[in-house]
């Protein structure tokens, strides 16, 4: 149930509404509606409005603005570059440095501003991808395997299941950035995000609702849908597509084919391996604590390399479709 | 090695047949012999490297990763060699260029015991982890990609324009990388010699007669035998056994292999002497008896007197050099009639020629069947050649009506590639007992096939509807819905929980309007056991 800080008696991305809650960011998992007072970046916040309507108590606090908390506590928000909105938390009290990650990630992304190494005592990371095995290779690489995937079947769509904030968005940004500048297709879950993001300065190109149009309307074209609806019945309305899943999941051969995947793109918002032992080699910090994710492994890490470290059981976080 | 490493990765993805052949044909056109010849045969199982085990795998890990590391990777991948291939470290430096799929062959052939784990170390240090997926998988020999070998040739088939049945029948002559296969299919030149070596032909098949009726003085009749359709060849003192699918089973019936020593190659029924199938006379067991001789790895002697086995010829293909394929079947037929008195008469008979006048007495004949527990007739035109596959008009099997019974929906299960989003795999029961005293449900068969789209669309829309609980890909229904299953015949079976299993189930009708409770009971379905 998120991570409670005592001296302030507020909480950190509180799985239960409470009084006062600073969210890291907007994913569902992180932040939930109903609290009392939410803290929050001004994009996170209209994410979580548009979500869960909760217009009450929203506190915008923007990156690298400094706000103070009961206690004698003060916490700075700084870009994590997760999802657009994202931000890591600083906390400082009596001379203490605490870093909260949230989720994180240190590729480049069109969508949001990249993740800044702060200096601190002690480290909250998330661990998501906290295996050796996991390695995102660069964006740009699975960019082109999508685009060849398309142009060698003309006569069918490519179907990419996509995590409605962020994945989506970014996976858009990055087509356009390849060069890509056809209309995309979106499935109805995922046009209203789109559109905040865009509302918020993202720009996405041109973008085009699947409902409604004849399956030959779809020939040949990019679209995108949330994980849940590729083997979905609704999937059957566009032509013999190509399911394709863009997450980091999609590195291990198994997990892709569990999902029926035809065309697995390794992308994720998240840190693989590397990221995360660099990350914590370069804020070097006194203690590492490892929140959601597999803990086992980092803990082993930071343990083969003479770094203290413990994992944090946070109950309510579940692996994201990520 | 990319090619190879990208083709895997493609086969993994690929759902479909037609893809998966285009994308294996793509791939021996483009490839350059030997390597085309050496992925050829990782795909069909032809390749062994016993020095590499997957413990050598795990030890090369260890050595370069942490344990407690590399178990927690194992652990979530489930796969020691898809783990190895992610985990593997970059080697430091300048690292020589990927090997082609022919050096890897040479490297690992090479190897011992003692030197096989740093050549494998080398290999894996000048690949990408594609490309160690693929390396690791060809040298522990298992691709388990879902390719089966026909599969593979159908491809190379489809590259070269040449037909299956020719490759089937050059393939086992050949040994990896298989270059006459290459040199006649893609250059043009002779086809491989094939008539000094125990060869498996592609067996003729027949269609279901359906309604036909045709004239017995162009059709000649025999029983259809329920064992397991064999084809025995001897050369140069050597006999082998295979099966409908060119599998060699030889070692699985070791009395047979010696009982024939005249070079030839036979085509019959192997099945277990007993009564069941056509009485005395009939003298075969039922083919739940001769199962007991399956799939076994070693065969005792009390197993081979308990279920001798034996083998009723139909037709003769070669005999001592000469290839009667072309020739009728009626020619044929005297040429096997007159081979069969130098054959072992405990280990060969032939499948008697049935005599009716006319197609009503072989109809009235047919009828009887059933209650001498034979599966049917068989219809071969007189002057048919032998042909590889189903060529119309030729062979028939007029299989004798199936037996019906009313079962209920139980559990549902997504097919897979096409039919990957609909619930087209189906599990039914019996009532154990009376449904309205409370007895329960027991599974007693599974079928995925006998219905039209339109049926199929319907049944997964009341599948969606009627879940009360899911596992997986697998969902239970709430046991609302009849099934009318067709099936052969049924068995006393141990391994079921019913007691019972069938033989082809498939799905006669939806009884949409039948309620559950009227559906059959598990005694009906027993009462139809004739083991
Ligand atoms: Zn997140
Ligand atoms: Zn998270």
């Amino acid at each position: 149930m998120g991570i409670r800080i005592l001296p302030a008696n507020c909480w950190i991305d509180p799985a239960r509404p409470v009084d006062k809650a600073l969210v890291t960011h907007g994913h569902a998992d992180h932040a939930r509606g109903g609290h009392g007072q939410t803290i929050a970046t001004p994009q996170t916040l209209a994410i979580m409005q548009l979500r869960y309507q909760t217009e009450a108590g929203a506190t915008p606090v923007a990156y690298g603005e400094t706000i103070r908390l009961p206690g004698g506590v003060t916490a700075t928000y700084q870009p994590a570059g997760h999802v657009l909105g994202s931000a890591q938390i600083l906390l400082e009290h009596a001379g203490e440095r605490v870093v909260i990650t949230g989720d994180y990630k240190r590729r480049s992304d069109p969508t949001c501003p990249p993740f800044v190494p702060i200096p601190c005592d002690i480290f909250i990371t998330e661990a998501t991808f906290g295996l050796p095995i996991f390695h995102h290779p660069p964006i740009a690489e699975e960019m082109t395997k999508l685009l060849a995937a398309r142009a060698a079947s003309p006569d069918r769509c490519v179907l990419i299941g996509a995590y409605a904030l962020g994945k989506a968005q970014r996976v858009i940004a990055e087509l356009r950035l390849a060069g890509y500048a056809e209309p995309i297709y979106l499935h109805g879950a995922l046009e209203k995000m789109c559109r905040l993001y865009e509302e918020l300065g993202v720009g996405l190109g041109e973008l085009r609702p699947i409902a409604g149009l004849p399956k030959a309307a779809l020939q040949g074209q990019i679209a995108l849908c949330p994980p849940s609806a590729l083997n979905d019945r609704w999937s059957r309305r566009l032509p013999d597509p190509i399911t394709a899943m863009a997450s980091g999941w999609m590195r291990v051969r198994q997990r892709a084919r569990q999902k029926n995947v035809e065309l697995p793109l390794i992308i994720s918002d998240h840190a693989d391996w590397g990221e995360l032992t660099r990350t914590i080699t370069e804020v070097n910090p006194a203690e590492t604590w490892i929140t959601h994710g597999r803990e086992d492994a980092l803990l082993r890490w930071c343990e083969l390399n003479q770094r203290k470290a413990r994992a944090l059981a946070l109950i309510g976080y579940e692996d994201e479709d990520d | 090695m990319e090619r190879f490493a990208a083709l895997i990765d493609a086969l993994v993805y690929t759902p479909s047949r037609n893809a998966k052949l285009a994308l294996l044909a793509a791939y021996l056109q483009s490839t350059p012999d030997p390597d085309r010849g050496w992925a050829l045969a990782a795909l069909t199982d032809g390749l062994d490297f016993p020095a590499i085990k997957a413990s050598t795998i795990r030890k090369l890990l260890m050595d370069r990763v942490d344990p407690v590391l590399f178990q927690l990777s194992r652990d979530y991948v489930g796969d020691t060699a898809e783990t190895a291939s992610l985990l593997w470290p970059d080697p430091p430096g300048v690292t020589a260029p990927p090997p082609t799929v022919s050096n890897v062959v040479a490297d690992l052939s090479g190897g011992n015991r003692a030197t096989a784990p740093r050549v494998l170390a080398d290999l894996l240090d000048r690949l990408d982890s594609s490309g160690r997926y693929a390396l690791l998988k060809l040298a522990t020999g298992a691709m388990r990609i879902g390719i089966s070998s026909r599969l593979a040739k159908t491809a190379f088939a489809q590259a070269f324009g040449v037909s299956v049945d020719d490759v089937e029948e050059y393939w086992h002559g050949l040994t990896p990388p298989y270059l006459p296969l290459f040199d006649w299919a893609a250059r043009g030149a002779a086809p491989p010699r094939t008539d000094d070596l125990p060869l498996f032909r592609p067996f003729m098949l027949a269609h279901p007669l359906e309604d036909l009726q045709v004239d017995l003085a162009d059709y000649a009749a025999e029983w259809k035998w329920d064992g397991i359709r064999v084809q025995l060849v001897h050369v140069s003192g050597e006999t082998r056994i295979y099966s409908r699918s060119g599998d060699d089973i030889t070692a699985t019936f070791p009395e047979l292999a010696p009982a024939l020593t005249v070079p030839a190659a036979l085509d019959g029924e192997l099945l277990v002497r007993g009564t069941h199938q056509g009485g005395e006379q009939g003298g075969a067991a039922s083919f739940n008896a001769l199962q007991q001789r399956l799939g076994r790895k070693t065969v005792s002697k009390a197993m081979m007197a308990d279920f001798p086995a034996f083998v009723r010829l139909y037709d003769v293909l070669v005999l001592e050099g000469e290839d009667h394929r072309p020739r009728a079947w009626t020619d044929r037929r005297q040429v096997l009639e007159a081979l069969l008195p130098r054959l072992d008469p405990e280990r060969f008979d032939i499948s008697a020629v049935i005599e009716a006048r006319d197609f009503a007495e072989l109809t009235a004949i047919r009828d009887r069947a059933r209650d001498d527990a034979i599966e049917g007739v068989m219809l071969k035109r007189r002057d048919s050649p032998y042909v590889t596959g189903r060529k119309t008009g030729f062979w028939y099997k007029w299989k004798r009506d199936p037996l019906l019974i009313d079962c209920v929906l139980m559990y549902a299960q997504r097919g897979s590639g096409k039919r990957s989003s609909f619930y087209s795999d189906f599990t039914f029961g019996c009532w154990a007992g009376d449904p309205d005293s409370g007895a329960d449900l027991l599974p007693v068969g599974k079928a995925y096939f006998g219905f039209t789209d339109e049926e199929l669309k319907w049944l997964d829309r009341h599948i969606r509807q009627h879940t009360v609980n899911r596992f997986g890909p697998v969902r239970e229904t709430d046991r609302s819905l009849v099934f009318e299953v067709a099936f052969d015949s049924v068995h006393a079976s141990k391994r079921h929980k019913s007691g019972v299993a069938m033989r082809f189930p498939r799905i006669n009708r939806i009884r949409a309007d039948k309620p559950a409770h009227e559906a059959d009971r598990l005694e009906s379905l027993r009462a139809l056991i004739r083991d």
